[in-house]
C-alpha cells in the first residue's frame, strides 16, 4: 500500500514476500506515479481468438460484433474503478459508451501489475493514478490500429480517416466501417511503437460523467459477488477460530457437528476448526455443536483500556524521530503561549456489508480461487505456499466484492489462506469448497485499524503565530512483520506518520515522532491508512491552536498554507462553497479541516447542530477536492459522500474494544456504523484540473471527523480528545 | 421436510430444514442470489424481502413461517413503485459496491408501495434498517424521491 510518506522515499526497490518466506518475489516498487516513462511489464495478448476478436494488447478486446471489452486490473469493489477504466481506455479508443463492457483480470504480475507497487493489487487509492498512461496508451494504439486497418482496406492514409463512437469515417470516399468489421484486418497489423494522446480539450467521455458500468446489475440482483457465486458440486465451510487472538486449539470434538444433517466433514486447519457442510446452515448448525478446547497460553489477554494506558506512558518516552525541523522543544519552551492536548483512536473494523467469503478448487496440481481479490500477487503467492504449489499453480478469478475499505487488501491473504487450508484438510480432492464468514466472524477477527494515542504540543508567538509544533504518535506499525515490511527505514513506519510527518502548514520548528508498539492484536490498513487518525490529530490540534491565538480556524490555516497553493485553493473553495462567514442559526456550529492523502487534497466544512437534549446532529458537510484531472466527476463525487458517511460513522459511533483480550463487540448492534438518519447533507466541489489523476476511495474520509470535531467545539466549546465521540457522550 | 409458498408469483415447494432462515433457503434452495446475507441478526438489511407485501428480514425468518404466504425477493419486482425506484437508482447512480443495494431496493419499494410520497423522515423510518457500508445514503434518499417524483407523472 502505498502512501504519502512513502512517495518521498528515495528507495524505489523492495522485496515482497510470501507470509510462509517461501516464495521470494523480488519486485520493483515504484511509488512515483511514473506513468509516462513506465509501461506494462509485458503487453501481451489476454485471449487471443484471431479473426472473430481484435486483442491488440492486455486490457482490451474487440469483437466482430462490436463489442468492446476492457480489461480490469483493479477490483472492483464500490470505487468504480470498472467504469474509470473504461473510461479512459474509450476515451482514446473513440469507442462507443453502450458497447463497452468490463471483464476482471486474471492474477498475472507479469501484464497486470499495478505500476505504483510492482505487484497485482488495488490499494492506496492508485487504480487510475498508475494506469492513467498505461490505459490511454492502450486505448489510443488500437484507435490508430483501427484506423490502419481502414486506411488498409480503402486504401487511403490514415491522416484522412476520423473515429466517432466506434466508427470509422472517410469523408471523401463517404465510407464508413464499425469497429467490428475492422476486427479482422487490425489483427494482421504491427502495435505501433509510439501513438499521440488526445489533447485533454477533446476529451468527450473523461471529464463528461460516463455512467457506471455496474449500476444496472447492481439494482436488479445480478450482480455476481462470491457470496452468490456457486459451481456444481461446492461445498459450504464455517471455521471456528480462537475467541482470544494467539490462542489455538488444545483439542476438539468434532462427533456431535459430524452427526447433523448436511455436515460433509470436520477439519482442523492452523486457523481453527472447520465445518464443511452442504450448505450454509448446516456449516452453521455444524459449527454451533463443535467442542473445542483452546490453548490460550500465548494469548493477547489484555484489555484496550490497559492497551491505551500503557500508550499514555510510551507518549512520555523518548520515541524515533520521523521529522525534525529546527527546534520545536525550544520554540514551544519559550513561546509566549502554550497549547497542548492528546487524541485517542480506537480499534476499527472495516466491516464491509460482505462478510468475507472465497472458494477454491485444489486438486494435487491446481489452487482455483473466486473471490473479491484484492492483492492478486500476494495471495497466489499465500495460497500456493499453503497448498504446497508453485504460483503459476493458481489461478484467480476476481469477483465484484461487497465492499472493503482495505480489508481484503491484506498481506497475509487471510482469508484466502483459510480456505486453501480447508480444500486441502479436506482432501484436496477437486471438491469445489466455499468458505464463508459470518458478521461475528468479521467483527471477531482482528486485522483492526490500529488503536493509536497521539500528543501534541505547540509555542505561539505575541502575534498569535506558531512557533513550534510536536507531536508524539503510539502505536502498532501495520507493515511490521508483513512482506511490507521494507518500507519500514530508521524504525519507521511510514503508514503510521502519514498525515503528520508531511505536515503541510509552514510552521518553523516542526518535531514528529513515533513510538511503534507491539500487541497481540492483528492490524491493517484501514480506508485512508494513517490519515484515519493523522487527519484527526493534527486538524483538531491546528484548531486548539487557532483558539489560542485568537484567530479565525480558516484564516489560521490559510495564512501558513502560501507555498502550497493547491491544499490552500480547496480550503478556499470549500470556505468559500460553505459560506464560511455567514451566520449560523442559534445553536449550529461550524468546522473546517484539509488534509492530503495519496496526493489528492481534500477540504471539508462541516455544520452540526445541537439539540435541547444536547444531541448533536451533523447537518452539512461541504467538500472541496483536488485529485487532478477528474476522470469521472460523479464518481468522484460518490466517493467523497461516501468517504464522508464511512468517515463520519468511525468518528461518532464505531469502535472495537478488548476486555481480557476478547472483543466486546459482535454484530451491527454493537459495532455502531452510520445509518441513513445520521447522513448528513453532502454538497462535493471538484477542482478543476489538468494535472495527471490521482485517488479519490479513500482521501474523502480524512477531514471528517475533524471538522465535525471543530463544529461540535464551535458549538458547544467542547473539544473531542476522545474517539468515538459517542464515548464522550457527544453522539 | 418440504415448504410450499409463493415465490415471486410462482406456486414453489423447497426440501429444506423449516427452522432454516428463509434468506438462505432463498438463496441456496431456491437458487436466487439477489437477496444477500450481511449480519444474519436483523441488523443491516442486506437480506430484506417482501411477505405479503411487508419488508422483513430473511435472515431471522424461519422457512416454516412463510408457509402459504406470498415472498417477493428482487428478481420478482413487478410493481409500478418497484421499476421506478429500480429507475431512480440507475439514473442516480446509486450503488458503489452494490451489496446492499437489493436490500435497500427492497425497503424502498415497500415503502412506496405504502406511501406515494414519502418525506423524509418517512424516508428515515423505513430505510434506518439498511445499512450501507459505501454511504450511499444521500443517493438512496434521492432516489427515492424521484421514483415517487415519477408515479405521479
Amino acid at each position: 500500500m502505498t502512501t504519502n510518506a512513502l512517495l518521498s522515499l528515495p528507495t524505489r526497490r523492495s522485496f515482497l514476500k510470501s507470509a510462509g518466506g517461501v516464495t521470494v518475489i523480488a519486485l520493483t516498487i515504484g511509488f512515483e506515479w511514473t506513468g509516462t516513462t513506465r509501461r506494462a511489464l509485458a503487453a501481451g495478448p489476454a485471449t487471443p481468438l484471431p479473426g472473430t476478436t481484435f486483442t491488440p494488447n492486455a486490457f482490451l478486446r474487440i469483437g466482430a460484433d462490436d463489442s468492446v471489452t476492457v480489461i480490469a486490473k483493479h477490483i472492483e469493489m464500490g470505487q468504480g474503478a470498472y467504469t474509470g477504466i473504461a473510461t479512459v481506455v474509450a476515451e482514446e479508443l473513440d469507442a462507443d459508451w453502450s458497447r463497452v463492457r468490463v471483464e476482471s483480470a486474471p492474477a498475472d504480475v507479469k501484464r497486470y501489475a499495478n505500476l505504483a507497487f510492482g505487484m497485482q493489487g488495488t490499494g492506496g487509492s492508485s487504480a487510475m493514478a498508475n494506469s492513467w498512461n498505461q490505459l490511454r496508451d492502450a486505448g489510443g494504439k488500437a484507435r490508430l490500429m483501427l484506423l490502419s486497418a481502414a486506411a488498409k482496406e480503402w486504401q487511403v492514409p490514415v491522416t484522412e480517416l476520423t473515429v466517432e463512437r466506434g466508427i470509422v469515417y472517410h469523408a471523401g470516399k463517404k465510407r464508413q466501417a464499425t469497429f467490428g468489421a475492422l476486427v479482422k484486418t487490425a489483427s494482421s497489423l504491427p502495435v505501433p511503437e509510439t501513438v499521440t494522446l488526445k489533447d485533454p480539450k477533446d476529451f468527450k467521455l473523461i471529464g463528461h460523467t460516463a455512467p457506471r458500468v455496474d449500476a444496472a446489475a447492481k439494482s436488479n440482483g445480478t450482480a455476481q459477488f462470491t457470496l452468490d457465486f456457486t459451481v456444481p458440486g461446492m461445498l459450504v465451510a464455517l471455521l471456528q477460530r480462537p475467541p482470544l487472538f494467539g490462542a489455538t486449539v488444545k483439542s476438539f470434538d468434532p462427533t456431535a457437528a459430524a452427526a447433523l444433517p448436511g455436515v460433509v466433514k470436520v477439519v482442523q486447519v492452523p486457523a481453527g476448526i472447520a465445518v464443511v457442510a452442504k450448505s450454509f446452515w448446516a456449516a452453521k448448525l455444524g459449527r454451533d455443536a463443535l467442542k473445542i478446547e483452546w490453548d490460550d497460553s500465548k494469548a493477547e489477554k489484555r484489555s484496550s483500556a490497559a492497551i491505551m494506558d500503557e500508550y499514555r506512558r510510551l507518549a512520555d518516552q523518548p520515541a524515533v524521530s520521523a521529522r525534525n525541523d529546527g527546534d520545536a522543544g525550544q520554540a514551544i519552551k519559550s513561546a509566549s503561549k502554550k497549547v497542548s492536548a492528546s487524541y485517542e483512536f480506537p480499534y476499527l473494523a472495516h466491516a464491509p456489508m460482505e462478510p468475507l467469503d472465497a472458494v477454491v478448487k485444489l486438486t494435487g496440481s491446481s489452487c482455483e480461487i473466486w473471490a473479491g481479490d484484492q492483492f492478486q500477487t500476494l495471495d497466489q503467492a499465500n495460497a500456493a505456499h499453503t497448498a504446497g504449489l508453485a504460483p503459476e499453480q493458481v489461478s484467480i478469478h476476481t469477483l465484484y466484492a461487497g465492499g472493503s475499505f482495505g480489508r481484503r487488501a491484506n498481506t497475509r491473504s487471510d482469508y484466502i489462506v483459510e480456505a486453501v487450508s480447508i480444500a486441502k484438510a479436506f482432501g484436496a480432492d477437486g471438491t469445489p469448497i466455499k468458505l464463508q464468514w459470518t458478521r461475528e466472524d468479521d467483527i471477531h477477527g482482528g486485522l483492526y485499524r490500529p488503536m493509536f494515542y497521539h500528543k501534541l504540543e505547540a509555542g505561539l508567538d505575541d502575534k498569535g503565530k506558531l512557533t513550534g509544533w510536536r507531536q508524539v504518535i503510539v502505536g502498532q506499525s501495520i507493515m511490521a512483520g508483513t512482506s511490507f515490511a521494507g518500507m519500514i527505514k530508521g524504525g519507521i513506519d511510514p503508514t503510521s506518520v502519514e498525515g503528520a510527518a508531511n505536515l503541510a502548514y509552514a510552521i518553523p520548528n516542526v518535531k514528529v515522532e513515533l513510538a511503534t508498539t507491539t500487541t497481540g492484536v492483528p492490524i491493517l490498513w484501514w480506508r485512508v491508512v494513517g490519515s484515519s487518525h493523522t487527519a484527526f490529530a493534527v486538524e483538531s490540534f491546528i484548531d486548539e491552536a487557532a483558539h489560542a491565538a485568537g484567530a479565525d480556524p480558516y484564516t489560521f490555516r490559510r495564512n501558513m498554507l502560501e507555498h502550497e497553493p493547491r491544499m490552500k485553493a480547496v480550503l478556499d473553495l470549500a470556505a468559500e462553497k460553505a459560506g464560511w462567514n455567514t451566520p449560523l442559526p442559534a445553536g449550529y456550529g461550524r468546522g473546517i479541516a484539509v488534509a492530503e492523502a495519496f496526493k489528492t487534497l481534500v477540504a471539508q466544512v462541516a455544520e452540526v447542530s445541537v439539540g435541547k437534549d444536547g444531541q448533536i446532529k451533523v447537518e452539512r458537510v461541504v467538500c472541496a477536492v483536488d485529485c487532478g484531472t477528474p476522470i469521472n466527476p460523479d464518481i468522484i463525487t460518490a466517493q467523497m459522500e461516501g468517504g464522508i458517511g464511512f468517515g463520519l460513522g468511525a468518528a461518532l459511533y464505531s469502535e472495537i474494544t478488548l476486555k481480557e483480550g476478547r472483543v466486546e463487540q459482535d454484530n451491527f448492534n454493537s459495532y455502531r456504523v452510520l445509518r441513513i438518519n445520521e447522513m448528513p447533507k453532502v454538497e462535493v466541489h471538484i477542482v478543476p484540473s489538468t494535472e495527471p489523476p490521482t485517488g479519490v476511495g479513500e482521501p474523502g474520509v480524512a477531514p471528517v471527523g475533524p471538522a465535525v470535531a471543530n463544529a461540535i467545539f464551535a458549538a458547544t466549546g467542547k473539544r473531542m480528545h476522545v474517539l468515538p465521540f459517542s464515548k464522550g457522550g457527544a453522539a | 421436510m418440504s415448504t410450499t409458498f409463493v415465490l415471486n408469483g410462482k406456486p414453489t415447494t423447497l426440501d429444506a430444514d423449516p427452522t432454516m432462515p428463509l434468506l438462505w433457503a432463498i438463496r441456496e434452495v431456491a437458487g436466487l442470489t439477489g437477496t444477500k446475507f450481511g449480519c444474519g441478526m436483523a441488523q443491516c438489511g442486506a437480506c430484506t424481502v417482501q411477505l405479503d407485501g411487508k419488508a422483513i428480514r430473511s435472515c431471522v425468518t424461519p422457512l416454516s413461517v412463510v408457509a402459504g404466504r406470498q415472498v417477493t425477493t428482487i428478481e420478482g419486482l413487478e410493481s409500478k413503485p418497484a421499476k421506478a425506484v429500480q429507475t431512480a437508482w440507475v439514473t442516480l447512480q446509486v450503488p458503489q459496491c452494490g451489496y446492499c443495494q437489493s436490500g435497500q431496493i427492497m425497503s424502498a419499494t415497500a415503502l412506496l408501495e405504502s406511501n406515494s410520497a414519502p418525506s423524509d423522515a418517512d424516508i428515515d423510518s423505513a430505510m434506518s434498517g439498511n445499512i450501507c457500508r459505501c454511504g450511499t445514503y444521500n443517493r438512496i434518499r434521492a432516489a427515492i424521491h424521484a421514483a415517487a417524483g415519477s408515479m405521479k407523472a
